[in-house]
């Protein structure tokens, strides 16, 4: 294949054409058939876990996703325990982590002189470097503490009558998950909301401020109205990685069977409940309750990133026809 | 205009209550942005000064030469490096070569729409979690197998291949077109020019895909708990079997009521921390040098 033919019209040179065409054809086959694997395992990731899970699936029904219970001795199970757990943290971590990151792009963007954006950009991004086992060791042993002695005292003075601050103090509960939660997804939706900020067309931000408004003024008006899909995407793979995040939350929620309306109370999500379940399982029934707990999991964060997705190639679609 | 009555509201000229409320809440969001950012590197600054802090102590040669502490013994985590290394490098093995043709497909051959389905189908694979690739591996390969390093690394590289691919497919979109044009009006062959020219040229920024990509997964705990967790403490190379790794022994030192455990989890993770960061400032080094070339190409 390497020797290219002297003479195009000599004797051999079609088959030497083919050869090369084969080299060509071959190349091409491959990359199409690493391309086809990929596309195929997403589907074999779907196909398996809910094939893994349908004996449960049948077995339970739908009811399972709104039956409060977990009780190997009695052989009854439901989700709506780790359900609620999932959608209570996720939604504090977003309420949070939403406006913080925003800020922290605002301020890399606009604010910060080029020289301390740069280094503090990489450190927000390696705050999402940080392994989640590392954080929620950290967690465990040092956040939850002060959670416990500081915070949820200094919440309940004035919050107290409030259910969701009530009750005891706890190093582990819904709390510390949420705020873990938080940390883990600032990284992500501020990395995106920075990279939208800085796309925004210069001129729209100096003509809104060359008419007199404040910067805060242009940013609302112009930038958040240029990139409000994209937050919106950015937030959604926020919660993605919120809903999915497993071994993090598994070691400071503290793990519970029943819900409990107390933020300080211990809880569960559906990824930490499955973690937890690593070393095996009592009876065929509970594994088959935990695949379905899966694909309740797998469900939620395959529609969550699948909207955001469709955000952004919409987005880009309508950049390109500026 | 000159019979249009005063009206305040639209003299900028003046200082009007309007103007000083304006230029209060520019003020507020000013000072709420940057709070924001110190929140953030505070954080950072706070976990990893814990995680020097507690771990440091316990380092010593012992602790990357022997393995895990059998119940009331001093050890090591030589086991959990042994098995890391191991099982993040078969990972490798396995995603970086699909992730880079699945790329190739994706600049070199596909059409604008293939292409943007494809990028759509790795960045949901890239959103599904990791337990859920744990159990889905579990299902596929454990059950009636039994645990295995192997089967972990199929994991791992599962996690890796939207990752590699996505960064690569980004390098190769910004290869300039005359080079490819060059080549072939030289009568390379497609595929020696993607091989011997696009490549190379694209070089810095696989490589600062794959490090990322390295780095992430060498902290995974949720994919391996399902495939690769249930080990015995010594160092051993048989990928057949279980081994154990870094983060599920932190995972499980984490867990742990006993101090002494909790503080070889501290070590553990400084050890693990410390390689993560220094992959990613090698990531970003990397990537720095290769901006350079291109911008002074």
């Amino acid at each position: 294949m390497t020797s290219v033919g002297f003479d195009p019209a000599a004797p051999g040179a079609d088959l030497e054409r083919h050869g090369i065409r084969l080299g060509d054809v071959l190349f091409q086959g491959i990359a199409v058939a690493a391309s086809l694997a990929a596309t195929a395992l997403l589907g074999l990731i779907v196909y398996q876990v809910t094939s893994d899970a349908w004996p449960a699936i049948q077995e339970f029904g739908a009811s399972f996703i709104w039956t409060e219970a977990w009780d190997p001795v009695k052989d009854v199970y439901g989700a709506l325990t780790f359900v609620y757990g999932t959608v209570v943290t996720s939604a504090i971590a977003l309420l949070l982590a939403t406006p913080l990151s925003i800020a922290i792009a605002l301020f890399l963007t606009e604010i910060a002189p080029r020289r301390l954006a740069a280094p503090i950009a990489t450190m927000v991004e390696l705050l999402a470097a940080i392994p989640s086992v590392v954080l929620g060791l950290w967690g465990i042993l040092v956040f939850g503490p002060w959670v416990r002695d500081t915070l949820e005292p200094f919440l309940q003075s004035f919050l107290g009558w409030c259910p969701l601050f009530s009750g005891d103090p706890s190093q582990a509960g819904m709390l510390p998950a949420a705020l873990v939660l938080t940390i883990m997804i600032i990284p992500i939706t501020s990395a995106i909301c920075r990279e939208l900020f800085s796309r925004t067309p210069r001129d729209l931000m100096d003509g809104s401020m060359a008419l007199g408004s404040t910067r805060w003024e242009a940013i609302r008006g112009v930038m958040f109205a240029y990139a409000a899909p994209g937050i919106a995407a950015a937030v959604l793979l926020g919660l993605g990685r919120a809903f999915g995040e497993a071994i993090a939350v598994n070691q400071v929620i503290g793990g519970a069977n029943s819900i409990n309306v107390s933020l300080f109370a211990p809880a569960d999500t559906l990824g930490s409940r499955i973690a937890a379940q690593y070393q095996g399982a009592t009876s065929s029934l509970q594994v088959g309750a935990i695949l379905y707990l899966g694909v309740i999991l797998m469900v939620i964060s395959l529609v969550t990133n699948v909207v955001a997705q469709v955000i952004v190639t919409r987005f880009e679609r309508a950049r390109r026809a500026y | 205009m000159t019979a249009a009555p005063h009206d305040d509201r639209y003299d900028i000229t003046t200082r009007s209550g309007g103007l000083r409320r304006r230029r209060i809440t520019e003020k507020v969001f000013a000072g709420l942005a940057v709070g924001s950012a110190v929140v953030a590197v505070g954080i950072l600054a706070l976990v990893l000064g814990t995680v020097i802090h507690r771990g440091i102590t316990e380092l010593s040669l012992d602790f990357f030469t022997k393995p895990r502490p059998l119940f009331g013994q001093a050890g090591g985590i030589a086991d959990a490096l042994v098995g890391s290394a191991l099982i993040v490098g078969m990972a490798m093995v396995m995603a970086i070569p699909c992730s880079i043709l699945v790329a190739i497909f994706m600049s070199e051959y596909a059409g604008p729409r293939v292409s943007v389905g494809l990028r759509v189908v790795l960045d949901v694979l890239n959103g599904v979690p990791a337990i859920i690739v744990g159990i889905f591996v579990f299902g596929l390969l454990v059950v009636g197998r039994g645990q295995s390093a192997i089967f972990g690394a199929f994991a791992l590289a599962i996690l890796m291949l939207p990752m590699v691919a996505r960064a690569t497919q980004e390098v190769l979109e910004i290869v300039p077109r005359s080079l490819r044009e060059a080549s072939l009006a030289l009568g390379v062959t497609r595929w020696r020019t993607t091989l011997s020219i696009i490549l190379p040229t694209a070089i810095g920024g696989i490589l600062t895909g794959v490090v990322i990509a390295v780095a992430r997964v060498a902290g995974e705990t949720a994919p391996l708990l399902f495939t690769s967790s249930i080990a015995a403490n010594q160092v051993s190379a048989d990928v057949s079997n279980a081994l154990p790794t870094l983060p599920v022994t932190i995972f499980v030192f984490s867990e742990s009521p006993d101090p002494g455990e909790q503080a070889a989890g501290w070590a553990a993770a400084l050890v693990l921390i410390l390689f993560v960061l220094v992959l990613n400032v090698i990531a970003k080094v990397v990537a720095g040098r290769q901006r350079r070339k291109h911008e002074g190409a």
